[in-house]
């Protein structure tokens, strides 16, 4: 195939233990590190080695976001993506927006596969790529942790609730990415600056056909609801003690 | 009344509890609730129709859900959802993969995994892996598409005779894009991991998969599931499907023994809704010890045969 089109979304690092604004108006993100969503970051991983096998001529990765993603896509091309391009858009929208914005890269571009995380972990909401999906009229597989590409086919395996599902579909589809598929690459220093001289271009969003007002409204954001505090025992009766208080062992 | 539909999640026969929790889910918005089935047969449907609260089954009897391929059903479900207000599909790996096609189709916005229903059209769900917690409302003048979160809502109990109702199969374009080829999955006599009341997990401190079966014999004696951390999954302890966690399964038992489990966050979020937290762990700092509700520092190899002979 040409090319394979890969997504990927800026979100607080997964080291950072979050913290919800006073107000409840959202989570804490100034001053946090940010980085490639983790799951985005395998899918970009998995594109790359699969150009690398040859069977891809080239890989463009794709982020919406503010202008700070920009560094997110400097890092993608660090690891080896070959262009880049930012949909500018300040606010915080939802998947099926962020899926119709996508929509209209896939028709520009026309990629052969289409890769990102199963799930952003941010707002863990799953659902962009098979949206994409849907709204390219192609296959999906979603939670994929082994992929191979023959010809014009790609066979998958799915991790399911039930086990490993395999599934082949036809090309050109979207493959969401699991935590087991692959390791990112670290990047080195030389790749970061042959990466500043790849191509990244910017959208902006008002320049699209899509439409990115919201429908759903965040009425607030508060932390959970904290669990008691628990106590330590020092030996097995103790803890069966404990238990049989409880009601949980008789 | 506003009328509520749930999509029913079924693998090699059985239907599944996470459909009964979101039955019980959509229960709380209408009782003008149904449940559709695409399967081919009937046997799933029948299971269904025991759920209580259900009011119908819509029955698709067709040999294009053999096997559960998303772009398949979505135009399906799009087809039927017609009637409806509120479309709703457990969160598991089949809510989660067939809802955004539906959301496509639909063009509405979908909500993932609702874990309270707070008013008719205001939700609460988990961002940051369960870390943070979202309300949210949905404009006025479109249908509701959600995923429910399972952990939060118990499974009904099934001694209904809801009316079945046989549907035809819409005429919508049926894609041959996808094809299926099997599910490699362990078969197990033990319980279920999202419905067992106990579940004993291990993490990377258990070692290796011989020593999963000192958990097994435990978990034996207490009639519990077994389940384990990401570390122990990709060590290869065990198979994918007994992870817990943010990208495993979210459970919710009476009781949970986390051992050799150091206590990621990603680990802590699936198990956040569980009644009392027993964590075992050799290393007095291990992060598990600040969710526990009993903690005990002691080497799993002594601790795991004494509590079996202590239940003997």
């Amino acid at each position: 195939m040409e090319k394979i089109l890969v997504c990927i979304k800026r979100v607080i690092d997964y080291n950072v233990k979050i913290r919800v604004k006073p107000d409840e108006s959202g989570v804490v993100t100034e001053g946090v590190k940010m980085s490639i969503n983790p799951f985005d970051e395998i899918a970009l991983e998995e594109a790359l080695r699969i150009k690398e096998s040859g069977n891809a001529s080239e890989v463009i990765i794709v982020s919406i976001g503010p202008d700070d993603s920009q560094q997110q896509l400097r890092t993608g091309l660090a690891m080896g993506a070959d262009r880049a391009i930012l949909i500018k858009h300040d606010e915080e929208i939802e998947p099926l927006t962020v899926a119709k914005a996508l929509n209209e890269i896939v028709e520009q571009e026309q990629p052969g596969l289409i890769m990102m995380g199963k799930q952003a972990i941010d707002d863990d909401c799953s659902q962009t790529g098979q949206i994409l999906a849907e709204l390219c009229s192609i296959p999906q597989a979603t939670f994929v942790s082994q992929v191979s590409i023959e010809g014009d086919k790609a066979t998958v395996v799915r991790e399911i609730d039930q086990g490993l599902e395999t599934l082949e579909v036809d090309l050109p589809a979207i493959i969401t990415t699991d935590l087991r598929l692959n390791e990112p690459r670290y990047v080195k220093l030389p790749d970061i600056m042959k990466a500043k001289k790849k191509v990244l271009d910017v959208i902006e969003s008002s320049e699209m056909k899509t439409d990115f007002t919201s429908t759903i409204e965040v009425i607030n954001v508060s932390p959970p609801p904290p669990r008691e505090s628990g106590v330590m025992v020092e030996d097995v009766n103790e803890l069966f003690s404990a238990l049989k208080e409880k009601g949980l062992v008789s | 009344m506003s009328k509520v539909l749930i999509i029913a999640d079924h693998f090699d026969g059985q239907l599944l509890s996470s459909t009964s929790k979101a039955v019980n889910c959509g229960s709380q918005i209408s009782e003008d609730l149904d449940v559709l089935v695409l399967e081919k047969g009937t046997e799933i449907t029948a299971q269904a129709a025991a759920i209580d609260s259900v009011k119908n089954v819509l029955s698709v009897n067709n040999e294009s859900f053999e096997h559960p391929i998303s772009s398949i059903m979505a135009p399906v479900v799009a087809e039927i959802a017609n009637d409806y207000d509120y479309i709703f599909l457990p969160s598991t790996t089949f809510g989660r993969d067939l809802a955004p096609r539906i959301s496509a189709i639909l063009d509405v916005n979908q909500v993932t995994d609702i874990m309270s229903v707070e008013g008719p059209r205001t939700f609460k769900r988990p961002i940051y892996a369960g870390n943070a917690i979202q309300t949210i409302k949905i404009s006025d003048g479109q249908k509701i598409l959600a995923t429910v979160r399972t952990a939060s809502f118990k499974e009904l109990g099934s001694s209904n005779n809801a009316n079945v109702i046989d549907t035809s199969m819409p005429s919508v374009e049926i894609p041959s894009h996808t094809r299926y080829g099997g599910v490699q999955s362990e078969k197990t006599e033990r319980p279920d991991l999202q419905v067992a009341s106990i579940v004993i997990s291990g993490g990377r401190g258990v070692g290796s998969a011989e020593n999963f079966e000192l958990l097994y014999q435990l978990a034996d004696k207490l009639g519990a599931s077994v389940g384990a951390s990401r570390a122990a999954v990709d060590a290869g302890f065990v198979p994918n499907d007994m992870q817990v966690g943010q990208t495993g399964k979210i459970i919710a038992p009476d009781l949970y023994f986390a051992l050799g489990i150091s206590g990621a966050i990603q680990h802590i979020a699936g198990i956040k809704d569980a009644g009392t937290i027993v964590a075992v762990n050799k290393d007095a700092d291990a992060p598990i010890f600040e969710i526990a509700d009993i903690g005990i520092v002691a080497d799993l190899f002594e601790f795991i045969p004494e509590l079996i002979s202590k239940l003997d």
